[in-house]
């Protein structure tokens, strides 16, 4: 993470180089345990933007006042402020059913490692506007897993996508919105991700 | 001059087929060979879909090993018969009246996910076949666990819907869903059961032919006896001994046990799997032991009716400790070589 980094490759670099989940795996637990409808998937996804890139644009401010020996209760507080904002806003203005199997996971979002690394590892180094921006874009990066997996979840095990009958003969296979379903659904994607990461090593 | 040796035997300690890469394909259609018998019984009383649903699961698989072989840059070896095996024992523990998805999306499960994410054959942890009947089991629960129709008893293709038949289920044997509890279902005799004339999955239903089969290789060496005979030993033992908490005229009736259910074909044919078992004589009898009590224990106190698909993937779990805890004392020694049974 040097300087170098122009903006856009700030954003960018959260897509796909350093994908929270598919590269860095991190999140595993909400990503899981979320993504058996794409539209929890997103909501999901779009809380965890949110929460970041404030996250990340606060503590890029106070990080000069944060003592080094407490800096991680700091940031915990720091985000467990938004993730309230975040929470109670959902339960305002979203359907009570993505509230209802959220559940658990929205407070969560408090220990998400994601948002974690990112003001570790970022945030409490750099300047406020990349910070947002890395922000921005770890947060897309996460919500674009996120559906991806969710997306694959959904059209296996229900058929459906975003509550879309995909087709009317298809049988759905229940496994995948369950717990083992989950854990396929991420292995095989991990190792579709590898596996491109490997080729583009060996034609480099 | 020292190390080569010992890297030698390391490679074919590891090895899950003994015989050397030359003799897999013998091996495997020596196997395919010995499931016949209990192929033609599952025809003979399910009628001719049962081969439909065969040729599926042996055609997914023979398709998918190939297709993941060539995907990993290896050789293509689909002739040496293990994904054949697969997709015969696949069906085998399928219900006979199953859509015609299900044995196509599990074949592909089995050998693409089960073996080849774990390297292929001889590196897989779990039975390919009983795993992707787990998967199956609980990715379309209807058509596997209570939507089964007696295709014999309906006639070629006809279907006629389960509940108030008798008894369509093989795992309705021990204890199926409520429902069959409520129907109040009749205990077969031994007679029918031994050869078949019982309903059940479609490789499962004859234990005679099973048995035949499993001597077979029992005599060839291909199987060690110590598997099937702790496996079924322990299962009757325990089934006469064990309070069932499970209330049918038939619950602490060992020779029913036995008999039923996929335990002859669990015992011979899957527990068996040089791949997922011990290496060592003592592993085999301990992995065969393990098989049969939790077997009974399954049948007796766990939810599901029948308890030999999980037996074997729990101790297929377990194979790699239990190899190394039965690990000959001296390495390098040839007093009991790896992988020296037969």
């Amino acid at each position: 993470m040097n300087k170098e980094h122009t903006i856009i490759q700030e954003f960018t670099k959260g897509l796909f180089a350093h994908n929270p989940l598919f590269v860095a795996l991190l999140g595993m637990c909400p990503s899981l345990a979320v993504t058996t409808s794409v539209r929890n998937g997103l909501a999901m996804g779009m809380a965890v933007i949110l929460v970041i890139t404030l996250s990340n644009v606060l503590i890029s401010l106070i990080r000069n006042q944060i003592p080094k020996a407490v800096r991680i209760p700091c940031f915990i507080v720091v985000i467990a402020a938004f993730v309230t904002m975040v929470e109670l806003l959902m339960k305002a203005y979203l359907p009570p059913e993505i509230n209802e199997s959220l559940g658990i996971f929205i407070p969560l979002i408090v220990v998400n490692c994601v948002i974690m690394y990112r003001a570790e590892d970022f945030a409490s180094k750099h300047g406020v506007f990349r910070s947002a921006i890395d922000g921005i874009g770890m947060g897309a990066g996460f919500t674009l897993a996120l559906a991806t997996l969710s997306t694959i979840r959904e059209a296996i095990g229900v058929g459906t996508i975003l509550g879309v009958k995909i087709s009317e003969t298809y049988q759905p296979a229940s496994v995948m919105i369950m717990a083992p379903g989950a854990f396929l659904g991420l292995g095989l994607l991990l190792a579709y991700f590898n596996w491109r990461r490997l080729r583009k090593g060996e034609k480099a | 001059m020292a190390e080569t040796p010992e890297r030698v035997e390391l490679i074919v300690s590891s090895s899950p087929h003994i015989r050397g890469p030359e003799n897999i394909p013998k091996v495997m259609w020596t196997v395919v060979a010995a499931l016949v018998p209990a192929g033609l019984m599952g025809v003979y009383f399910f009628g001719y879909y049962v081969l439909e649903v065969i040729f599926l699961c042996v055609a997914t698989a023979v398709a998918a090993e190939a297709a993941c072989q060539k995907l990993r840059g290896r050789s293509v070896t689909v002739n040496d018969g293990s994904a054949v095996i697969t997709g015969i024992l696949l069906a085998y523990v399928l219900p006979p009246s199953v859509p015609w998805y299900i044995p196509v999306v599990g074949a592909a499960f089995a050998i693409a996910i089960v073996k080849h994410t774990f390297g292929g054959l001889g590196n897989n942890i779990w039975n390919p076949a009983l795993a992707a009947r787990a998967f199956l089991q609980i990715a379309y629960p209807a058509p596997i666990n209570s939507d089964w129709r007696s295709l014999h008893e309906a006639g070629f293709l006809q279907s006629i819907t389960l509940t108030d038949d008798k008894g369509q289920l093989v795992h309705a044997v021990t204890r199926a869903t409520p429902l069959f509890k409520e129907a109040g279902w009749e205990k077969y005799d031994y007679m029918s059961m031994l050869i078949g004339n019982v309903p059940g999955c479609i490789g499962e239903t004859s234990a005679i032919a099973l048995i035949l089969g499993g001597l077979y290789l029992i005599y060839r060496g291909y199987v060690d006896w110590r598997v099937p005979v702790g496996f079924i030993g322990t299962a009757f033992i325990l089934a006469q001994v064990l309070p069932p908490r499970i209330e049918t005229p038939w619950a602490n009736d060992p020779f029913y046990h036995v008999l039923a259910g996929g335990l002859m074909l669990g015992a011979f044919f899957m527990a068996t799997d040089m791949v997922t078992s011990p290496l060592t004589k003592k592993g085999l009898a301990i992995f065969g032991i393990g098989c049969g009590l939790l077997t009974v224990l399954i049948r007796f106190y766990a939810a599901y009716p029948e308890g030999v698909c999980y037996s074997i993937l729990i101790m297929n779990t377990a194979t790699p400790l239990i190899d190394r805890y039965t690990q000959p004392k001296l390495l390098g020694g040839g007093k009991t070589a790896p992988g020296g049974k037969g």
